[in-house]
């Protein structure tokens, strides 16, 4: 019995480093959403400059769709934009935009020189929207099923092996669902 | 060139490493005079390759050779020189250079201040250092090489972070390492008691100076740190329970808890498995620390890499370092058992309350710190845990133990009695209650139940403290350097207890607006703003604001809070300034610019802050006295104690 | 020029964060908003809380919280509106629910476990003095 005793402090240091190990594989700064599996929270949105329509939140109903969070002062945002050009072209889904506290003028521009993947896209200056949805850098990416209901958050810039291994294949089976 | 010859002089520090290791600890066990008679020379060797790698990085970094990675990434030429000196621990290679650095010279001091310890004991300290230097040589040579070239060469390099450009937070790393790295030598006494199979109350005798020299530096280390934040970071705080502070903290207490449980085996030869396991904790906790701040775990303002590779490499140290020392542990401390005993009230008793507390606060803080881990690693959900958790769980536990620190030094060892302990706080209970009445009255409506409290109990802390080594002048009793060292530290948590119960509750601040002229009143004090100017810093512009202050009408002080733009990495840096005073600061820091002039600020008064630093600074002082009383130079074992005493006596 | 050219760098650049709002008319309101901005995390200056950041999401969750508390709302509801939007991970005190009872017990299971352990040994420890050997002189007190 005393023995075992004297094995705990070895025990305790097998349970830490078997901790540690594992937590060197996550990212404690990712904050996970709690929106998911929750509607998308009531909004409207004017559209950016004159290149596209109102957003609301009625507009996520019917039909799969993802909502990319982004603004032109966003860096990593240059790099995701090709992508989301490509996965537009690909018709999948519905891609919605979220200016996110942007000039509309240099929003316009980006559109108009870089293309727009969006179907509709919202501008929301004062980030007032964005806080609804928990957005709390950019790009964030929300995917929303037919229902209107959150059911993915990607945290960072789409990439393209996130887009054909993660996204089209959760996107393929919400609308499997609501079939 | 340079570059190369730093790593050459690693790889053979590794080497030199590596024989006093080997020989160090199986020259011990087969006992051959030859072999360890290697030791010592390997050791100093280790120590002159090691840190004459360390002096060719400095050398790199003065000569702002850019063809090394970390000089241009962590130093230019604008930087001042102090700074580029600094730079050498700033990020993570170079600081592990520190760390060998630091632990080579540690074993090096070892090797040459213990002529009078036998040489298999020495040989085996030495050798459970050198596995410990061979793990930090490996992990810079392996993954971290501080003398990786960049070519083509930078044309400039990165700068330092602003932040870091400043004497108390150059001065912060290496103080702190001495006390890291110096509670390896407790551990080494611990690893190599354990392998010998052997500790007595003299091995106590020669760990403990040791180890309080090693936590003097973690006392100062932390102090210096937390005056630092203080002052540069520019909202006045000075203690934040982010996981890396908490990584100092933790060895720190359980360092203390090592310190008094050595008093007990040195006095008496009692709770030897139970020090050895506190020696071995101590030590881990430094090395958790190093793994915490390095593998980007868990959020902290401090973190250096996030490169998992680093991490695993520091893990797998950790494996085998505290993993080994636990595994022997667990084999040969059940052997290590006294037949003494103690009565209820005694000395003996208190230090083991002592124990308790500290051992149970490093304990709880230590849950708190991985806790969020632990949930996001059993994915059982994400949460924060801060300083409103750390700071509810920290002052009970610690309240009480300053109430026993206050009774401690009174205790007979082995036996005493209520009624003897009593008669010796006659004048002091009623001083106390009577100071207590004051207290109650004086903050009466200004201060919550919670804070009377804490400036009660610090003030009986500081009372009985002193009126220990009072009663000892009355009884004609000797007061050593050694009760003058335990008195100085006890003092010190007093004054540190004071100043945190004061000023983390009654402290007042604004945040406000204010454009040329205007002025505000905060706590009987007027700030008023009478403008800025343009000014121009070695390698930065700011533009600084003169905030006059003054009280009644008579002037205080005029103070001159700056936003600084730092030239080469262009980020910017608020430089708050403050009016020191032994019992209250008055502190300014600047917000932003609101157009025509006006900026807004957060002024500040801040009552017996000082205090806190002041205390760090007499326990560390205290450690001194205490490790340079007389007693500790004894070349000769121990005799019996009563002898010992009699000897005192007649001479 | 320069000093402009510094004022607009500096405005670019987030750093120390002082609210620019005048302080809530209403003291107690005021000292409820210090409170809840000391308690939430900044989620993009993660080891600050809002009062401290100065990210622009620090500066929207601080307005937030005093519109909130203008319009009546406990310091409850707040942190639920917080919670709700960022998860548990925006408290920096953590609440009391299942995942946490572990965290919150802690440290007093740990203090009596150690209780108890200190009481075994003051307990063995002085029966062994009536029998062990009287080496050291009663009325001693040197450390």
């Amino acid at each position: 019995m005393k023995a075992l005793l004297f094995l705990l402090p070895v025990g305790i240091l097998v349970l830490l480093i078997l901790l540690f190990w594992k937590g060197l594989y996550l990212n404690p700064s990712q904050v996970p959403s709690p929106l998911i599996g929750k509607p998308v929270p009531q909004f409207s949105l004017p559209g950016v400059g004159g290149t596209s329509a109102s957003l609301t939140s009625a507009d996520f109903k019917g039909h799969v769709s993802i909502l990319n969070v982004w603004a032109t002062w966003c860096i990593p945002c240059r790099d995701e934009q090709p992508e989301l050009e490509k996965l537009a072209q690909q018709k999948v889904v519905t891609i919605y935009g979220l200016n996110y506290k942007d000039d509309a003028d240099s929003a316009v521009q980006w559109l108009q020189s870089r293309g727009n993947p969006y179907a509709k896209d919202g501008y929301d200056p004062k980030g007032k929207v964005a806080l609804n949805f928990g957005v709390y850098g950019v790009p964030e990416t929300f995917v929303v099923d037919s229902y209107g209901i959150i059911r993915h958050k990607y945290i960072g810039p789409l990439t393209a092996s996130l887009i054909s291994t993660q996204l089209i294949p959760l996107v393929h089976e919400l609308q499997q669902v609501s079939k | 060139m340079i570059p190369e010859l730093g790593q050459m002089a690693l790889v053979l520090a590794l080497c030199l490493a590596l024989a006093q290791s080997f020989f160090g600890l199986v020259g011990a066990q087969r006992g051959s005079g030859a072999w360890m008679a290697t030791v010592r020379p390997a050791a100093i060797g280790q120590f002159l390759f090691t840190g004459l790698a360390f002096l060719l990085l400095v050398s790199c970094l003065l000569r702002s050779d850019f063809s090394v990675l970390y000089v241009a990434q962590n130093s230019n030429t604008e930087l001042p020189w102090i700074y580029k000196i600094a730079a050498a621990w700033g990020a993570h290679e170079g600081s592990l250079l520190l760390w060998a650095t630091v632990l080579a010279l540690w074993t090096v001091v070892v090797a040459l201040f213990s002529r009078n310890l036998p040489l298999q004991f020495v040989s085996r300290v030495l050798g459970v250092m050198g596995i410990i230097s061979i793990g930090f040589l490996l992990f810079m040579l392996t993954t971290s090489d501080p003398f990786t070239r960049l070519l083509p060469p930078a044309q400039q390099g990165a700068d330092l972070n602003p932040i870091l450009q400043d004497p108390a937070m150059a001065g912060h790393p290496p103080m702190l390492y001495m006390g890291y790295v110096g509670l390896s030598v407790a551990f080494a006494f611990a690893v190599a008691a354990l392998i010998g199979g052997k500790m007595d109350s003299t091995w106590a005798r020669w760990a403990r100076p040791w180890t309080i020299v090693a936590w003097l530096f973690l006392t100062l280390g932390i102090t210096l740190g937390s005056w630092w934040s203080y002052y540069e970071l520019g909202w006045g705080g000075w203690w934040f329970w982010d996981p890396v502070e908490n990584a100092s903290f933790m060895p720190w207490l359980v360092a203390t808890a090592l310190i008094h449980s050595l008093n007990v085996t040195e006095k008496r030869g009692m709770f030897k498995s139970w020090t050895a396991l506190l020696a071995i904790a101590a030590f881990s906790l430094s090395l958790v620390g190093t793994f915490l701040v390095r593998s980007g775990v868990l959020i902290s303002v401090h973190a250096f890499a996030t490169d998992p590779r680093r991490g695993i490499f520091v893990l797998a140290l950790i494996g085998v370092v505290v993993g080994g020392s636990l595994a022997l542990y667990a084999w040969r401390a059940p052997k290590l058992v006294s037949e003494d005993g103690f009565s209820a009230l005694s000395r003996e008793t208190f230090l083991l309350l002592n124990n308790l507390f500290l051992v149970v606060v490093a304990l709880a803080i230590l849950l708190g710190t991985l806790y969020p881990l632990v949930l996001d690693a059993l994915n059982l959900g994400k949460i924060s845990v801060g300083p409103p958790y750390f700071n509810s769980i920290f002052m009970p536990l610690m309240l009480p133990l300053l109430i026993l620190v206050g009774i401690g030094p009174y205790l007979y060892w082995k036996h005493d009695t209520l009624k003897r302990l009593l008669s010796q706080f006659k004048i002091t209970v009623w001083i106390v209650v009577a100071a207590s009445i004051i207290i109650l009255v004086a903050l009466w409506g200004r201060a919550g139940i919670a804070t009377v409290l804490g400036v009660i109990i610090a003030g009986w802390l500081l009372l009985s403290t002193a009126m220990n080594v009072v009663m000892r002048w009355r009884r004609r009793q000797k007061v050593t350097r050694g009760i003058w060292g335990m008195t100085l530290a006890h003092l010190g948590v007093g004054v540190l207890a004071l100043g945190i119960a004061v000023t983390s509750s009654m402290s007042v601040a604004e945040d406000t607006t204010l454009a040329p002229g205007q002025s505000t009143l905060v706590h009987g004090y007027r700030f008023t703003f009478d403008g800025t100017r343009n000014v121009r810093g070695p390698n930065y512009q700011a533009i600084e604001a003169d905030i006059r202050i003054t009280r009644n009408g008579k002037q205080v002080t005029v103070l001159h809070p700056q936003k600084r733009i730092y030239d080469g990495a262009n980020s910017s840096a608020t430089e708050a300034d403050l009016d020191p005073g032994l019992f209250r600061d008055l502190y300014v820091a600047m917000g932003d610019p609101l157009g025509n002039g006006a900026w807004s600020m957060r002024l500040q008064y801040k009552p017996l802050v000082r205090f806190l630093w002041l205390g760090g600074l007499l326990m560390a002082f205290g450690g001194i006295l205490a490790v340079s009383d007389r007693r500790r130079r004894a070349t000769v074992s121990v005799p019996k104690y009563t002898d010992e005493r009699q000897a005192v006596a007649k001479g | 020029m320069r000093y402009i050219a510094l004022l607009m760098l500096l405005v670019a650049i987030p750093a120390l964060a002082v609210d620019t709002e005048p302080p809530i008319p209403n003291a107690a309101l005021q000292q409820r908003y210090e409170l809840l901005t000391h308690q939430f995390r900044c989620l993009v200056c993660q080891n600050e809380t809002i009062a401290e950041s100065g990210a622009g999401l620090a500066a929207d969750l601080r307005a937030q919280v005093r519109q909130q508390l203008i319009a009546g709302k406990t310091n409850e509801q707040i942190k639920q509106y917080m919670v709700a939007r960022y998860g548990d991970f925006v408290l920096f005190k953590p609440p009391w629910q299942p995942n946490t009872w572990l965290l919150w017990g802690g440290p007093l299971l740990l203090l009596c476990i150690g209780a108890l352990v200190v009481i075994t040994v003051v307990r063995r420890k002085s029966q062994l003095v009536k029998t062990s050997p009287s080496e050291v002189n009663v009325d001693d007190l040197e450390p």
